[in-house]
């Protein structure tokens, strides 16, 4: 292979790198005028976007949606695991499959399927960036188990609760001032997983017709490839920055930890 | 002993008696009925916000616009035009996939020669980690400004002579879509298969070399085939994960690419024959059908892997 012979290996990690950094350029440079004739490179694409007619409010709407999905995510899972792991070891086969469902799912599949059985439901929850928030946690549910199950594996759960308990600490306090602490860096992951998933999710919210950012950049792109660029740009770093976070975090623990929690992350995630 | 519940939910009074009879080993794993309570919150979510949608959509594959029971939806799921998006989606699908777990190989045997701490080999594993979520909206638009009819890429060409839209390229058709498409298949093929390649120890081909095997044959007989699950296994993930897009091929091409998911929703939007409501439900079974069992196929194999895989 290439691996024994430098040359050929620069070769072919200078094509890699062309590949997957000249798009970038390109929009980069596209976000900076660069695209229009006779014109210098210019930041006024970037400080108009804030005039666009509901940049500000689809924005601001999909911040609180991510906001929202990380607590109920957290809420949600990381009692469940830690009981799971804590009294029920031999559900854990079950409830992972459970949680991996939403990848045999598509995200094109799940908005069908919310038109047709929550139908009768209220419009303030279903016609409202509610439902989002809820489907957004399901979403996120394959590698917020893989995060939270690995945390929870690394540490000695049973014996930590134990003392806790006969300390005196009631579960709830257990589990708020003795678990939630020792695996802060895999709640930590999940909760920016799912803050990224919730920020650029695009499938569900534009089928369910609902206003959120990334809805709104493919609709101003209808108009002006500029600033839907732009724009998507502005959704890409938000989310490379909360991705980068993570690998960060990830860089404390054993290396073989995130690694094996990344593989099975993406699927269903909604693109 | 039975008053003895220290851990339950409600967070019942613990006293000393109690703790010491739960320090007693081969207590704590034994789970007994009530403890199922915990994981009634989660149950109820899940049932809730992903079951109901899904069995929504598996019995409404089966009623006709009225409600009566029928096949008429998931057999014409598979009948023109839908075949056709069927056909055009798996082979995206196959072909997304097989480049881009060849080519991600490639790129990770290509980086793992490299020094594991350098430079090189930490820059691939942080940019695959971020790249391989990088789908969707953004990457569409990514490309529109590469090789869109104004993109950066399309100009350069231009005026070097080479007019890409006289010469058919367009990023909404099959080559496009691949070109796009591998943007994120082969980070995902990375984060995948870096873990098994690491796995490898450098011990099993001294090993065999000491033996007299050949580089050749040790690769032919060790390596090839302890890699060739997780391969088989990173094909099958790129391919369900390719067959479940939707908002980059809508972006690129304004909904109108023939994919199942952009058909599934045509059809959400109005788009659709009297008398044929329930046909997205038809091709969302479909498509349920076809996932799961690439889906299910992709664990066992990673379970394999995880056997030598430590």
């Amino acid at each position: 292979m290439t691996s024994r012979l430098p040359v050929g290996r620069a070769v072919v990690l200078v094509m890699f790198a062309a590949y997957f950094l000249v798009p970038l350029y390109a929009a980069v440079d596209f976000t900076l005028g660069g695209s229009r004739r006779n014109m210098g490179h210019t930041l006024s694409i970037w400080t108009g976007l804030i005039h666009q007619d509901g940049f500000t409010e689809n924005l601001m709407t999909s911040l609180k949606i991510a906001a929202v999905t990380v607590v109920l995510l957290l809420v949600l899972m990381v009692p469940t695991m830690a009981w799971l792991h804590l009294r029920l070891p031999r559900m854990r086969r079950l409830v992972e499959g459970i949680c991996l469902l939403p990848m045999a799912i598509p995200a094109v599949v799940i908005a069908n399927g919310i038109l047709g059985a929550f139908k009768s439901w209220p419009e303030a929850i279903t016609g409202s960036w509610w439902i989002l928030v809820f489907e957004y946690v399901v979403l996120a549910l394959p590698f917020t188990y893989r995060s939270l199950d690995a945390g929870l594996s690394a540490i000695p759960l049973a014996t930590m609760v134990e003392a806790a308990r006969s300390l005196g600490a009631s579960w709830p306090v257990a589990l708020w001032r003795v678990v939630v602490p020792n695996i802060r860096t895999a709640i930590a992951s999940a909760g920016i997983l799912g803050a990224a998933l919730a920020l650029g999710e695009f499938t569900i919210a534009h089928l369910l017709l609902l206003d959120t950012f990334p809805v709104w950049t493919d609709q101003a792109g209808q108009q002006d490839g500029e600033v839907a660029i732009t724009a998507a740009m502005l959704i890409l770093f938000l989310s490379w920055l909360l991705l980068m976070l993570v690998s960060h975090l990830g860089r404390g623990r054993k290396a073989k930890k995130p690694e094996t929690s990344g593989k099975k992350q993406k699927v269903g995630t909604g693109r | 002993m039975t008053a003895v519940r220290v851990d339950a939910p409600a967070g019942a009074d613990t006293t000393a008696p109690a703790a010491a009879f739960r320090f007693r080993p081969g207590r704590r794993s034994r789970s007994r009925p009530l403890d199922l309570l915990g994981l009634l919150p989660f149950a109820v979510y899940v049932g809730v916000f992903l079951g109901a949608p899904a069995y929504a959509v598996l019995t409404a594959a089966f009623q006709d616009d009225q409600g009566h029971v029928t096949l008429s939806n998931v057999t014409s799921a598979l009948q023109d035009p839908y075949r056709q998006a069927f056909t055009t989606s798996i082979e995206l699908s196959v072909i997304s996939a097989v480049l881009g777990a060849v080519l991600g190989l490639g790129l990770a045997i290509a980086v793992s020669g490299a020094r594991r701490d350098g430079l090189v080999h930490r820059a691939v594993t942080t940019a695959s980690g971020v790249l391989a979520y990088f789908g969707g909206l953004p990457l569409a638009f990514v490309f529109l400004a590469t090789l869109g009819p104004q993109g950066l890429v399309t100009k350069w060409l231009d005026s070097a002579g080479y007019n890409l839209t006289q010469h058919g390229f367009v990023l909404w058709n099959m080559v496009g879509l691949v070109l796009v498409y591998l943007y994120f298949q082969i980070p995902l093929m990375l984060l995948v298969i870096f873990p098994a390649l690491d796995g490898l120890r450098p011990q099993w081909e001294e090993a065999a070399r000491s033996l007299g095997a050949s580089r050749f044959q040790y690769w032919l007989r060790v390596g090839g085939p302890l890699l060739l699950p997780p391969f088989l296994g990173a094909v099958l993930l790129l391919f369900a994960n390719a067959f479940a897009a939707y908002a980059t091929a809508y972006a690129l091409s304004t909904g109108t690419v023939p994919l199942v998911p952009i058909q599934i929703g045509s059809v959400m939007s109005g788009n659709v024959l009297a008398g044929q409501q329930n046909i997205g439900n038809g091709l969302g079974l479909w498509m349920i059908v076809i996932v799961s069992v690439v889906v299910v196929a992709y664990t066992l194999l990673q379970r394999r892997t995880a056997r030598w895989l430590r």
